[in-house]
C-alpha cells in the first residue's frame, strides 16, 4: 500500500469566505499496483451547490468517494477544503473535517426504531455514573425536528426503519449526517435502487440539503437524475475524466450523450451481435438509438 | 342521516397504516403474555391446587431459576448470538464453589468469587472466539459445551473420587451464602424461595439496560446488523463479549443457588437446560436471528415453562408429557415471531 508520508494530517478548520470552494479536488490519481484506478481527476464543490459525479460501473466513482471519505489516500494530487490543503489519513479525519458519506447500505438496522437508528453510536445520555442513561426524549425530539426540516413528518419515531420506504430511509441517513455537523455530504448512488417516484423524493432531499447550505457530491450513473439537481458535473470513464462542466456549459442532451455516448452504445451492440441471432435484433435497436443520439436535440429528454 | 363530505382533517394519510393492532403486535412480549394466561387458565381449570399459595410457590420456583438464565440468554440472542454452554456452565459454577470449599477448605465467599472468575473467563473465551473467528456461535459454544461437560465430570472424579460433591453445609459461613442465594421468605403462610425476588430484580435491570441505556441500543444494533453498527462507531466486539459474559454471570448465580439449596451438586447438573433457556427466550419473542426481543418476554417464557412443568404433575398426568407441551409451544411461538418479523420489516415501497 502506498501511504503518502509526511504531510500533516490535521485538517484546518478554515472559515469559508465564499472565495474558495468548500472542497477542491486537484489532479487526484490513485493506483493499486499496476492498475490505474483514477488519473488526474479535478472538480470543485461549493457550499450550497450540488456536484454530480457520473460514470458507468468501473469508472472509478467508488474509488473517488473512498479517497474523499478517508478510506483510501490519493497517490497524486491534492484535496483542498476552504482553500487549505488537507490530508485524510482515516475516515475519522474526513468526518472531523465535516465530510459525511452516506453509503449505499445506509448503515441502518431495519428492525430498530427510527430514533434509535438516528443516534446509533452517538447516543445522547443524561444522568451520572450508574444512572447514566440514553436520553430517549431528546433523541426522539431531535429526530423528529431534523426530519421535519427535511420536509418529512415522521408520524411515529418508534416505527422500525424497515417499515420506511427506500427514499425515506435515505432521508433519515441524510438528516443524520446533517445533524452530526456535516458541511459536505457525499451520497453514493442514492437513487440507483429506487423506483421513479422514490428517486424523485431523494432528489428533493438533495435539493433541501443544498438549500441548507451544504455542499453535496451526488454519485450516480443516471444523467436524468443528475441534470435537474446538479450545478456541476464530473464525468468519469475508466478512471479518466471526460470533463468537468458547470451547468451552463452543458445541455442535458450532451450529458446523456457523453454518459451513454455513441461509442459506449456501439460497444454494447457489438457485444450483443456476438451473442447470436436472438441478440442481433436487440443490437439493431441499439444502433438506431446511437443514430438518434447522434442527432443534436434528438434524445427523448423524459426517458428514465 | 345526511352524508356530508366533510373536508378531510389535515392528518398524514399514512398514519392509518400503523394501526394500533400492528403496534401492539410489534411488542415482543405480547405473544408470550397471552400464552402465559392461557397456560395458567388451562391448568387452573384442571386442578385447584395449581392456583393455591403452595401451588404458585411450586411453579414459581423452577420458573425463577429458568427465568434468571433466560434473561441472560435473551440479551445474548438479541445481540445475535447463542450460547449452548449456558447449562453446563451452571454445573461448572456450582462444582467449583463446592470443591474449593469442601475439599480445599477455602472460605465459601472466596470460593464463590473464584467460581465467578471461572465463569466470566468462560464467557470471555466464548465471546472472544466468536468475534475473532467470525464463526457461528453455535459451533464455538458447542465446543465449549462438550469440553465443559467433560471437564465437569473428569475433574470432579479426579479430585473427589465421586461424581457428586456434598457437605458444603458443614463449612463455616454457609448460612450467610445460603441466605443470599437460597433462603425462603414467608408470604401468605407459604414459603417462597428468594430466587423469585432475584428473578424479578434481574429482569427489571435487564429491561432497563436494554431499553434505556446506550449499551442496550448497541445490543439491538449488533444483533440487527453488526457490520452496519460498526460503521457508525458501535464497539461491536466489546458488546458481544460482554453479552457472553452476562450469560456466564447468570450461570454462576443459578449454579450456586442450586448448590446452596441442595447442599450438594451433581457433575451432570444443568445438562440439557441450555435448550430450555433458548426456548424461553424464543417463546418470549426473541428472534433467533437477533436484533429483536425483550427480557420481560424471556421471563414470561420461563414462567410458561415453569407452570407447564408443575401443572402437568398437578393435573395428575405423567410428567413425560411435559416436553410434548413445551415443544408445541415453542413451535407456536416461532410461527408467531415470524409473522411479527414480517410486519416489522415490511417495506411500503
Amino acid at each position: 500500500m502506498s501511504e503518502t508520508p509526511g504531510t500533516p494530517a490535521t485538517p484546518q478548520a478554515a472559515v469559508s469566505n465564499g472565495e474558495h470552494p468548500l472542497l477542491e479536488i486537484r489532479g487526484i490519481s490513485k493506483f493499486f499496483g499496476s492498475v490505474i484506478c483514477l488519473t488526474d481527476i479535478s472538480t470543485t464543490v461549493r457550499a450550497g451547490q450540488v456536484t454530480c459525479v457520473l460514470g458507468d460501473n468501473g469508472a472509478g466513482k467508488s474509488t473517488l468517494i473512498k479517497i474523499l471519505s478517508g478510506v483510501y489516500q490519493a497517490d497524486e494530487g491534492q484535496l483542498l477544503m476552504d482553500g487549505e490543503p488537507v490530508h485524510f489519513a482515516s475516515p475519522r479525519h474526513s468526518l472531523d473535517a465535516g465530510i459525511a458519506t452516506v453509503f449505499q447500505d445506509l448503515a441502518m438496522i431495519p428492525l430498530m426504531a427510527i430514533w434509535r437508528n438516528f443516534f446509533l453510536g452517538s447516543e445522547p445520555t443524561k444522568g451520572v455514573g450508574p444512572f447514566k442513561r440514553f436520553d430517549k426524549e431528546t433523541a426522539k425530539g431531535i429526530t423528529r425536528k431534523q426530519m421535519l426540516e427535511m420536509g418529512i413528518d415522521i408520524r411515529d419515531p418508534d416505527q422500525p426503519v424497515g417499515t420506511l420506504s427506500g427514499g425515506e430511509r435515505q432521508s433519515v441517513a441524510i438528516a443524520r449526517a446533517v445533524h452530526f455537523g456535516a458541511k459536505l455530504l457525499i451520497l453514493d448512488e442514492p437513487t440507483s435502487a429506487l423506483g421513479v417516484k422514490q428517486a424523485g423524493v431523494v432528489l428533493k432531499y438533495i435539493l433541501q440539503a443544498r438549500d441548507r447550505g451544504l455542499g453535496v457530491i451526488f454519485i450516480t450513473h443516471n444523467p436524468h437524475h443528475a441534470f435537474p439537481v446538479g450545478d456541476r458535473f464530473l464525468l468519469l470513464k475508466r478512471g479518466k475524466s471526460l470533463g468537468d462542466f458547470a451547468k451552463d456549459d452543458i445541455t442535458r442532451e450532451e450529458l446523456t450523450q457523453l454518459m451513454a455516448g455513441g461509442a459506449e452504445l456501439e460497444e454494447l451492440s457489438h457485444e450483443l451481435e456476438a451473442g447470436g441471432a436472438q441478440s442481433a435484433r436487440a443490437a439493431q435497436v441499439l444502433e438506431e438509438e446511437v443514430k438518434e443520439l447522434g442527432m443534436p436535440g434528438g434524445t427523448s429528454a423524459g426517458r428514465t | 342521516m345526511s352524508v356530508t363530505t366533510a373536508p378531510p382533517t389535515h392528518v398524514d394519510e399514512r398514519v392509518a397504516s400503523v394501526s394500533f393492532l400492528r403496534r401492539l403486535l410489534l411488542k415482543p412480549e405480547l405473544g408470550s403474555l397471552i400464552g402465559a394466561i392461557v397456560v395458567f387458565l388451562f391448568f387452573a381449570a384442571l386442578s385447584s391446587t395449581f392456583w393455591s399459595a403452595s401451588g404458585v410457590a411450586n411453579w414459581l420456583d423452577p420458573a425463577s431459576t429458568y427465568g434468571i438464565m433466560a434473561v441472560g440468554v435473551a440479551l445474548l440472542m438479541i445481540g445475535g448470538q447463542f450460547d449452548l454452554s449456558s447449562g453446563v456452565q451452571l454445573a461448572t459454577a456450582g462444582l467449583t464453589t463446592a470443591i474449593l470449599t469442601t475439599n480445599y477448605h477455602l472460605v465459601i465467599w472466596v470460593s464463590l468469587l473464584v467460581s465467578l472468575a471461572v465463569c466470566l473467563s468462560i464467557g470471555l473465551l466464548n465471546g472472544y472466539l466468536v468475534m475473532r473467528t467470525g464463526l457461528p456461535s453455535f459451533i464455538i459454544t458447542l465446543g465449549t459445551f462438550l469440553m465443559l461437560q467433560g471437564a465437569n465430570l473428569g475433574l470432579t472424579k479426579v479430585i473427589t473420587g465421586t461424581v457428586q460433591v456434598s457437605g458444603i453445609d458443614q463449612e463455616p459461613y454457609f448460612s450467610g451464602a445460603h441466605a443470599i442465594f437460597a433462603s425462603q421468605v414467608n408470604l401468605f403462610g407459604q414459603q417462597f424461595y428468594i430466587a423469585i425476588l432475584w428473578w424479578i430484580v434481574f429482569t427489571a435491570l435487564a429491561s432497563y439496560l436494554l431499553l434505556r441505556t446506550r449499551f442496550g441500543n448497541w445490543i439491538f444494533a449488533v444483533g440487527g446488523d453488526s457490520n452496519a453498527s460498526r460503521n457508525v462507531g458501535v464497539p461491536a466486539g466489546r458488546t458481544t463479549i460482554t453479552l457472553f459474559m452476562g450469560v456466564s454471570f447468570f450461570a454462576w448465580f443459578v449454579g450456586n443457588t442450586q448448590l446452596l439449596r441442595l447442599t450438594s451438586i451433581q457433575s451432570s447438573a444443568g445438562l440439557g437446560l441450555e435448550l430450555y433457556y433458548i426456548a424461553a427466550a424464543v417463546i418470549g419473542g426473541c428472534l433467533l436471528t437477533g436484533g429483536f426481543g425483550s427480557a420481560i418476554g424471556a421471563s414470561i417464557g420461563a414462567l410458561i415453562i415453569g407452570m407447564t412443568s408443575q401443572g402437568i404433575v398437578y393435573a395428575g398426568w405423567d410428567s413425560d408429557w411435559f416436553k410434548l407441551f413445551l415443544g408445541g409451544m415453542l413451535l407456536l411461538a416461532v410461527l408467531t415471531n415470524q409473522l411479527v418479523r414480517k410486519l416489522a420489516e415490511q417495506s411500503r415501497r
